[in-house]
């Protein structure tokens, strides 16, 4: 027995070492930056210089918030439909056409968009054709380079992130539950917001921050589709850290991560806690 | 349970092929070919013939040429500081070379072994920023210039050859501008008819407001993504160096290019051999190598830019060398243009913070965009107040029905096991 | 109802499908343009088969999520044994920093490691970033997915029959991997693969992390992006989703048959 103690301590090891040197110290050492100047000593100045990107604080959660918002909406009815197939094999195949555009690379799937939606772009020229031939002119939507852009490509990107916890949710909900429902009379209006909403829950949770996470730290779908006229905290960071625009900075740059680090930990945290109040034991995300 | 033995089997060989695959693989990627020196290039994007490093390559057996790029001088710069790459050869611009030389990064490359430095011509020698000229060798020189399509942007608009023409209101939209403090400054600068190289605070101020002002009409800042842009006429107007903008005006015709009579930059991007580099006389016989007339030619007929090399003239076609956007003459180079120095620590600092500040404007406020903002806050508001609702209606039906049957269920995990 | 969700999921799908289709559309396309088709031709794949920059970053990304997938199933699925065998505070703090990377924003992982790397090398006047940081970055991130998977099926496991195999004098680690891993082997398959394809799209800490001697195929994707347009990305593109398509189907097909009892609990 001791023997299998002996063993499990050692197959552990290689992990706890990897994790505390590449995982702890990492973050120990963004704290330490934040919290020092470029000589190494004590200052609270990098806190301080964030105040001055409230508003990119803002708009970079303003955002990925809508485009949260956005999933959510479009996500819960192909979920849902989906979840009531009767036939189990198709409903694997859906969700499999659901989940392939996710497995070709996020920068290409991004970059497809900008070929359709710039003002020469596909999208444009299919409505000036399209009026052209019942005599409108027209001059085309401006759509890339625009914040709508930046929430395009989020809710593009990251709907899958959505309809999948919420899918699997809904499978899990008794049938007979439902059944039940409509036996007493409930209308199908009833049996959703009684039912099914409460029930699906826990997945809306961790699809909200599933989607909410990377898009309110994305440096590249703003790079991409709003073509630099909006900045995101990703980008600040990235300009930090790569020098992209001038000045490098790592402590600043820590300082700016750290904050996204904690104001994510902080949404997660009542995300959970709402999961909580509501369902009884947390999804688990942390 | 049947056919395991073959799945066995099949399992093993395809083991037995990944391992190779690895093993194979780490010894190109782990010794990179222990008898070839490896020369590290670090170059600007789309500035160099890539035929040539197979030709050098050729040509000197035992040197192999890792060529990489970037795409501003502040981010090679980074990168060279952070420590993230050791290079050999990097291709800085003027004040850039004379900043790495303060910095003491540049090593003094020894001239014996670059004999085609003789081609290179006296005006291009002994420069400002290199004064002894010890460190660097030119690699091409030219101006900055502001492009426009002349079939959307009318004659009236350009005949004045000013900046101007980038704050045009008629053309909102359809702007575009450099995505590099130095240069976009630059512009501004010398709108207000300041120097590029202003050491006073409250000039870079009004500069930057300048750059405000101007940023509702601009469509994006890029750098080579401009070429896209402007061939496939997304966008009319845009400023950008000489030679790219040749290149962009032979795809599109439509496109012409001048020379802002207000001021603009004449840069000197030089080849520079790092002081960390190992293999300094293989990095020398590159630069010897890019000097050499005849490459030189091939090299700058590939990229449009003007070359230093004196001798290479002769190679190259004569109409590009008659093109006076190009090779302006050197009376116009001297009143209208400006080779930008480094800048005082202070005065960097300076245009560092209004750059970022100018690039998170619009976030907040700024004429179109906040136009454009506006619905999307709206959205936040109403959603929120439905989230909110819908919170409230739920607490009240959750009082009033007892929770059996919900179970708890991990959706992020579940969405890895379903991958 | 039916019909509104029928056109609904079609209008999704649309939506999903339409930048790839028009991708693919366009890399057959016989003249360099972005918005206007014109004949048909193949010369922007021959002209991606001969980009030694593509190719080179596409060897890197694929030896890059081998290499680092094995390392992390390895140590991954080790630490899961040990895990699961811990107890209260211990196992929670464990489970705790095994969450740090899967939570966190890439981003920051990104920075972070970044600035761990550029602090060792401050130390060492030779390294540079390289191979090397790039592998040890991803085997991080790719470690928590592999304990993930990893635990549950450990925790689902009879572990009374490991105990007998001891009994009968079985030493320890022959009993392991004669007892255990058959067990877990599922959920060491999907960590694998999952480590695998995370390697293989990962972007953000790469980018951060790679210096800039090396790409990996998303780095060189992205600095395409930046270049003036080469339909060679579409053909790129293309063919990447071919590939992804096979490999799903590949996948699914195994999965239907033996396994569909098990999934359908």
């Amino acid at each position: 027995m001791n023997d299998s103690v002996k063993m499990r301590k050692a197959m552990t090891a290689p992990y706890t070492v990897w994790m505390a040197v590449f995982v702890v110290v990492p973050i120990a050492l963004v704290v330490y930056f934040s919290f020092t100047n470029v000589g190494g000593k004590f200052t609270l100045d990098n806190i301080k210089a964030i105040g001055e990107f409230r508003g990119t604080y803002l708009i970079s959660i303003e955002l990925a918030f809508v485009a949260t918002v956005i999933c959510l909406i479009l996500a819960y009815p192909i979920a849902y439909s989906i979840s009531r197939m009767k036939d189990e094999r198709r409903q694997q195949t859906m969700i499999m056409l659901i989940m392939l555009p996710m497995w070709m690379n996020f920068l290409i799937r991004t970059y497809a968009w900008m070929t359709l939606i710039e003002d020469t772009g596909l999208i444009n020229t299919f409505i000036k054709w399209f009026l052209h031939l019942f005599g409108y002119e027209f001059e085309g939507f401006s759509m890339i380079n625009t914040q709508g852009a930046i929430i395009l490509g989020m809710v593009y990107n990251f709907l899958p992130y959505m309809v999948l916890p919420i899918y699997t949710v809904l499978t899990k909900i008794d049938e007979s539950v439902i059944e039940a429902g409509r036996d007493l009379g409930a209308s199908g209006r009833k049996i959703f917001t009684m039912i099914i909403l409460p029930q699906s829950a826990p997945g809306i949770i961790s699809g909200i921050t599933m989607v909410f996470v990377p898009a309110v730290s994305t440096f590249i779908i703003s790079k991409l589709l709003g073509g630099g006229m909006t900045y995101l905290i990703g980008d600040i960071i990235e300009n930090y850290f790569l020098g992209n625009a001038g000045e490098v900075n790592y402590n600043v740059g820590a300082a700016l991560s750290l904050v996204l680090m904690i104001l994510i930990l902080i949404s997660m945290g009542i995300m959970n806690r709402f999961d909580k109040e509501t369902g009884e034991e947390a999804g688990g995300i942390i | 349970m049947k056919n395991k033995k073959s799945i066995n089997i099949f399992k093993r060989a395809a083991f037995v092929i990944l391992s190779a695959v690895m093993l194979s693989s780490f010894v190109p990627l782990l010794c990179a070919g222990a008898a070839d020196v490896t020369i590290n290039v670090y170059n600007w994007g789309e500035y160099i013939d890539q035929n040539l490093l197979t030709q050098f390559e050729e040509e000197n057996p035992g040197i192999k040429v890792n060529y990489t790029t970037f795409d501003s001088n502040e981010s090679m710069y980074s990168k060279i500081i952070s420590g993230a790459a050791n290079y050999d050869i990097v291709v800085p611009s003027d004040y850039m070379i004379s900043k790495m030389i303060n910095e003491d990064l540049l090593a003094e490359l020894d001239f014996d072994n670059i004999p085609n430095y003789k081609y290179i011509g006296d005006v291009y020698k002994n420069l400002a920023f290199d004064p002894d000229n010890k460190y660097s060798v030119p690699y091409f020189w030219g101006t900055t210039v502001i492009m426009y399509n002349s079939k959307y942007v009318s004659e009236d608009d350009v005949k004045d050859k000013s900046v101007n023409l980038l704050w045009n209101e008629k053309y909102s939209g359809k702007i575009l501008m450099f995505d590099n403090p130095r240069d976009a400054f630059g512009i501004a600068l010398k709108k207000l008819g300041y120097s590029m190289n202003s050491s006073n605070p409250s000039e870079w101020d009004e500069a930057a407001e300048e750059l405000k002002r101007q940023k509702p009409l601009v469509q994006a800042y890029v750098m080579d993504a401009i070429f896209d842009k402007m061939e496939s006429e997304e966008a009319y107007i845009a400023p950008y160096y000489a030679g790219d903008a040749l290149t962009i005006s032979d795809e599109n015709p439509d496109i012409k290019f001048y020379i802002p009579v207000d001021g603009s930059n004449m840069f000197f991007d030089s080849m520079c051999i790092l002081k960390s580099s190992e293999h300094k006389t293989e990095a020398e016989k590159f630069i010897n190598f890019m000097c050499d007339p005849q490459v030189s030619a091939v090299n700058s007929e590939e990229v449009g830019y003007a070359t230093a090399n004196t001798e290479a003239l002769n190679y190259l076609d004569p109409e590009l060398t008659e093109n006076k956007l190009i090779y302006p003459e050197s009376d116009f180079l001297k009143n209208y243009t400006e080779v930008f120095k480094n800048l005082p620590a202070p005065i960097q600092a300076v245009e560092s913070q209004l750059w970022t500040n100018l690039k998170i404007e619009s976030s907040t406020d700024g004429g179109e965009t906040a136009s454009g903002a506006g619905w999307i806050q709206i959205f936040c508001v109403v959603s929120l107040v439905l989230i909110v609702l819908f919170v409230i209606l739920r607490g009240i039906s959750n009082q009033r029905k007892k929770k059996l049957w919900r179970k708890p269920a991990d959706g992020k995990k579940e969405v890895y096991r379903q991958l | 109802m039916k019909t509104f969700y029928k056109i609904y999921n079609a209008i999704i799908f649309i939506f999903l499908y339409a930048p790839i289709v028009v991708m693919i559309v366009f890399s057959f396309n016989g003249i360099k343009s972005r918005s206007v088709l014109n004949g048909f031709s193949l010369q922007w794949y021959s002209e991606l088969f001969h980009d030694s920059v593509i190719m080179n970053s596409l060897y890197v990304s694929v030896i890059l999520a081998v290499v680092s997938a094995l390392i992390a199933t390895l140590i991954g699925t080790f630490a899961a044994v040990g895990i699961n065998s811990m107890k209260g505070f211990k196992k929670q703090s464990y489970l705790a920093v095994n969450n740090i990377p899967v939570v966190s924003p890439e981003i920051v992982t990104a920075v972070s490691m970044m600035i761990l790397f550029v602090f060792i090398i401050s130390f060492f006047n030779t390294l540079e970033m390289g191979f090397w940081t790039l592998l040890i970055a991803h085997v991080t991130f790719c470690i928590p997915y592999v304990v993930l998977e990893v635990l549950p099926k450990i925790k689902g496991m009879d572990s009374n029959i490991y105990n007998a195999a001891l009994d009968l004098g079985c030493p320890p680690a022959k009993a392991f991997l004669k007892v255990v891993v058959p067990q877990i082997k599922p959920g060491i398959i999907t960590g694998a693969i999952l480590s695998f394809t995370l390697s293989l799209d990962d972007f953000v800490i790469s980018y951060f992390n790679s210096g800039s001697k090396i790409q990996t195929l998303s780095i060189t994707i992205y600095s395409m992006t930046k270049k003036p347009y080469s339909p060679k990305i579409n053909a790129l593109s293309t063919l990447l989703f071919t590939f992804v398509m096979i490999l799903l189907l590949i996948i699914n097909i195994r999965n239907f048959r033996p396994r569909k009892k098990a999934e359908s609990k």
